[in-house]
C-alpha cells in the first residue's frame, strides 16, 4: 500500500496535533481555568486520523464525549475549539457546547456526543441522507467499547445492514469504559464477530499502528462507495489519561499507563516507520512538531483572553423560529 | 373543497409536501408495510392508514419502513436532518418514546443551541396518543407535556382535520424538530379540508368560539368536548370562549392572557396526566401574569393521575368528558 508523501506529512501533523492539544489541555485543565468536563484522546490519535484521511468534504462523521481528537482529524478549526473547550464565545458553538458537544456540520462532523451510544442513529441518519441525494458520501460512527453495548449501537449496526448504508462502525477500545474493563463488558469477547452477526463484515487492527488502521479504512471506504454496505472495525489501544481529566485511575494496575507510553504510541511508532522506510525525514517531522507546539500555544492564548459569551446569547439559538 | 377524514387531511399533506419537496422522506415501522414479505406491499401505511399510497407514488427511495428499531430510526431521521432532508419519522405510538428518549431530547432537540447556531434540524416526528379505545396504559398516553418541557422541541396538536393538514404542511417545512400529536381515536373524525396545501402558523392559538363569561383552554380531542360542553352551557346563559392553543411549544401565550382579561375566569382542559401537565402549566401562566383580571379561582379538568385503563367502564370514567367540563365551568361561573 502506497501513501503519499503529502498525505503522510497531513496524517503526521493530524496525530500530533491532537497529541498536542490533548496533553495542553490536561496541563491546563489542572490550573482550574477549563470549566466542566473533558475527556482527553491522548494515545488514541492513530484511530480517528487513519479513518478520516479516507474521507472528504460530502463525508460525515458521528463522534463520542472523548471527540477532540475526531474533531481535529474531520477538519475542524483547533483555534476554535479550543475557544469552545473555555467557554468564550468564538468558540465552535459559541460557549454553549463545550468540550462533550463540538460539532461543525460544514466539515462533516456531527457533533462530539455526551451520551454513550448517541452518535451512531446519527450516521446512519447521514448515511441515509447521502444515498437519498445521490452525493456519493459516506458516514463514520466512531464510539467506544462501552458503547458497543448499547441499544442505540447494535439497532443502528442492524439498521445500516438492511438498509445496506455506507456506515463504518469505529470500535475504538481503550480497555475501559469508564473504569470498567472492555475485555468484561463485552459479552461473548469477539466484536467482530458480533458484528458479522449482522451482516457487517469487520476485522481486528492494532490502534498504535497508523498503517494499520489506514490500510483497514481505507479498503473499508472503498467497499462502501462501492455500495458493499456497511463495515465494521475493532480498534484496539490504550488511553494515556482517565476517563475525564480528575480520575485518578486506581482501576488500574500501579505503573501501567507509564509503560504502555514507553511501548504503545501511535507518534513514536509512526517516526519509526517513516524514518526506516526513509519515507520522511525526521527534520521534516521536527518541523511539523515545531509548527504544532506554536499553534497550540496560540489557541490557548487566544482562549484564554477571549470573551466569555454575551448575557443575550443564554436564550438566542434554541430555535430556528419560535 | 371536501369532507375529509383526519386520517385523510394527513396524508395529503404528507403527499403534497413531498411532492413539492423532494427532500421529504419518511420513515418508520410499517409506515408502508409488507417490507421483505411475499405478499401486498403498502399493506399497511403506517398502522392507521395515514401514509397509505405513499409508497407507490413516491417509491422505496422515499418512503423508508424500519426494523422495530426506534432508536436507529428517529437518530437515523434526526442525522438525515441535520444534513440536507426532511424527515417524517412515524413514532408509532407516544408511549413508546422510552425507547428511543435519548435521540429526541438530547440530541435533535439539542443540535442548533448546542452547535452555536450551526445546524438546523427539519424532522417532524408524528406520533399517535391520547385514551379512549381501549388501548390500554401503554398505548393512550398523552405526553406532550414531556416533549413541551424540553427546550428546542416544537409540540404540535392538531384538534380537527382541517387543522391537521395546516399545521403537517408546517411541521414539514419547519426548521426545528417537531413532535407532531395525532388522537387515534379522532382518526375518523370528518370536516370540509381545502385540497390545496395551506400551513397553518405554529404557536397561534385559535378562537373557537368567543363567549364573555369564561375562557376554556382545551387541548387536541378536548377541543371537541369544550364546544360539545359550550353548546349545553349557551342554553343555561353562560358564554364560553374556548381557545385551542394548537401547539404547546410555542405556547400562545398573549392570546390565553388576553382571553382572560376580558372574561375573568379559566378552565383548562387537558387529557395528559395532572402532575407537571399543561393545564398546571397554563394555570400557572394565569395565576402568574393575568391574577388580576381573575373573578374566580382557575378550575383544571383532567384525568386522575393514574395510568390508562383498559375496562370500558373506566376508561370513561378516566376520560375528561363534556359533563366534567359543564359542570366545572358552571362551578366558576357561579363563584362570589
Amino acid at each position: 500500500m502506497q501513501i503519499s508523501r503529502d498525505d503522510l506529512l497531513t496524517s503526521y501533523r493530524k496525530m500530533c496535533t491532537i497529541r498536542a492539544f490533548e496533553e495542553r489541555i490536561h496541563k491546563e485543565f489542572a490550573t482550574g481555568q477549563i470549566p466542566g468536563f473533558v475527556h482527553l484522546y491522548a494515545g488514541e490519535e492513530a484511530s480517528a486520523v487513519g479513518v478520516c484521511m479516507q474521507l472528504n468534504g460530502i463525508d460525515y462523521i458521528g463522534s463520542t464525549h472523548r471527540g477532540h481528537g475526531h474533531s481535529i482529524a474531520k477538519g475542524c478549526d483547533p483555534l476554535a475549539m479550543m475557544q469552545e473547550i473555555y467557554g468564550r464565545r468564538g468558540g465552535l458553538g459559541k460557549g454553549k457546547g463545550g468540550s462533550m458537544h463540538i460539532a461543525d456540520i460544514s466539515k462533516g462532523m456531527l457533533g462530539a456526543n455526551g451520551i454513550v451510544g448517541g452518535g451512531p442513529p446519527l450516521a446512519c441518519g447521514a448515511a441515509l441522507s447521502a444515498k437519498v441525494r445521490q452525493t456519493g458520501g459516506v458516514a463514520v460512527a466512531f464510539f467506544g467499547d462501552g458503547a458497543f453495548n448499547q441499544g442505540t449501537t447494535l439497532e443502528s449496526m442492524n439498521f445500516a445492514s438492511v438498509y445496506k448504508l455506507p456506515v463504518y462502525f469505529v470500535l475504538e477500545d481503550n480497555g475501559y469504559a469508564e473504569s470498567t474493563a472492555s475485555s468484561w463488558s463485552i459479552g461473548g469477547h469477539h466484536p467482530v464477530r458480533r458484528a458479522e452477526g449482522f451482516g457487517i463484515p469487520g476485522e481486528r487492527i492494532d490502534g498504535h499502528d497508523f498503517f494499520a488502521v489506514y490500510r483497514a479504512a481505507k479498503g473499508a471506504v472503498e467497499r462502501m462507495r462501492a455500495g458493499e454496505g456497511p463495515q465494521f472495525i475493532h480498534i484496539e489501544f490504550t488511553r494515556y489519561y482517565g476517563h475525564f481529566e480528575g480520575d485518578a485511575m486506581t482501576y488500574r494496575p500501579p505503573g501501567e499507563v507509564q509503560e504502555e507510553r514507553k511501548y504503545l504510541d501511535c507518534l513514536k511508532f509512526f517516526r519509526g516507520r517513516v524514518a526506516s522506510s526513509g519515507l520522511l525525514e525526521t527534520s521534516e517531522l521536527d518541523a511539523i512538531d515545531q509548527d504544532v507546539a506554536k499553534l497550540i500555544d496560540q489557541a490557548v492564548a487566544e482562549a484564554r483572553a477571549a470573551p466569555p459569551p454575551a448575557a443575550e446569547d443564554l436564550t438566542t439559538d434554541v430555535y430556528s423560529a419560535y | 373543497m371536501s369532507r375529509k377524514s383526519f386520517r385523510q387531511a394527513l396524508n395529503e399533506a404528507m403527499r403534497q409536501e413531498m411532492e413539492r419537496d423532494p427532500t421529504v422522506i419518511a420513515l418508520g415501522e410499517d409506515i408502508a408495510g409488507g417490507m421483505g414479505a411475499k405478499g401486498a406491499q403498502d399493506a399497511w401505511g403506517d398502522v392507521l392508514g395515514a401514509s397509505k399510497g405513499l409508497l407507490p407514488e413516491f417509491g422505496r427511495g422515499r418512503i423508508y419502513d424500519t426494523p422495530i428499531s426506534e432508536s436507529a430510526f428517529i437518530g437515523a431521521a434526526a442525522g438525515a436532518a441535520v444534513t440536507g432532508l426532511r424527515p417524517i419519522a412515524q413514532l408509532m405510538f407516544v408511549d413508546f418514546f422510552g425507547v428511543c428518549g435519548d435521540q429526541i431530547i438530547n440530541q435533535m432537540a439539542k443540535f442548533r443551541y448546542m452547535f452555536g447556531g450551526k445546524a438546523t434540524t427539519p424532522v417532524v416526528i408524528r406520533t399517535l396518543f391520547g385514551a379512549g379505545v381501549r388501548a390500554a396504559s401503554q398505548h393512550s398516553q398523552c405526553l406532550y407535556p414531556i416533549f413541551t418541557h424540553v427546550p428546542g422541541l416544537k409540540v404540535v396538536i392538531p384538534s380537527s382535520p382541517y387543522e391537521a393538514k395546516g399545521l403537517m404542511i408546517q411541521s414539514i417545512r419547519d426548521d426545528d424538530p417537531v413532535i407532531f400529536f395525532e388522537h387515534k381515536a379522532m382518526y375518523d373524525d370528518q370536516e370540509e379540508v381545502p385540497d390545496e396545501p395551506y400551513a397553518i402558523p405554529l404557536g397561534q392559538a385559535r378562537v373557537v368560539r368567543e363567549g364573555a363569561d369564561v375562557t376554556v383552554v382545551a387541548i387536541g380531542r378536548m377541543v371537541q368536548f369544550a364546544s360539545q360542553a359550550a353548546a349545553a352551557l349557551d342554553k343555561d346563559g353562560i358564554r364560553c370562549t374556548i381557545l385551542d392553543p394548537r401547539t404547546t411549544s410555542p405556547l400562545d401565550t398573549n392570546a390565553i392572557l388576553r382571553s382572560v382579561e376580558r372574561t375573568g375566569r379559566l378552565v383548562v382542559v387537558d387529557e395528559a396526566s395532572p402532575r407537571c401537565g399543561m393545564a398546571a402549566d397554563i394555570s400557572a401562566l394565569v395565576a402568574d401574569k393575568a391574577f388580576r383580571s381573575l373573578r374566580a379561582p382557575i378550575r383544571m379538568v383532567t384525568p386522575p393521575h393514574t395510568p390508562v385503563p383498559f375496562a370500558a367502564e373506566l376508561e370513561d370514567l378516566y376520560i375528561p368528558g363534556p359533563a366534567r367540563i359543564q359542570a366545572t365551568v358552571t362551578e366558576v361561573v357561579k363563584y362570589n
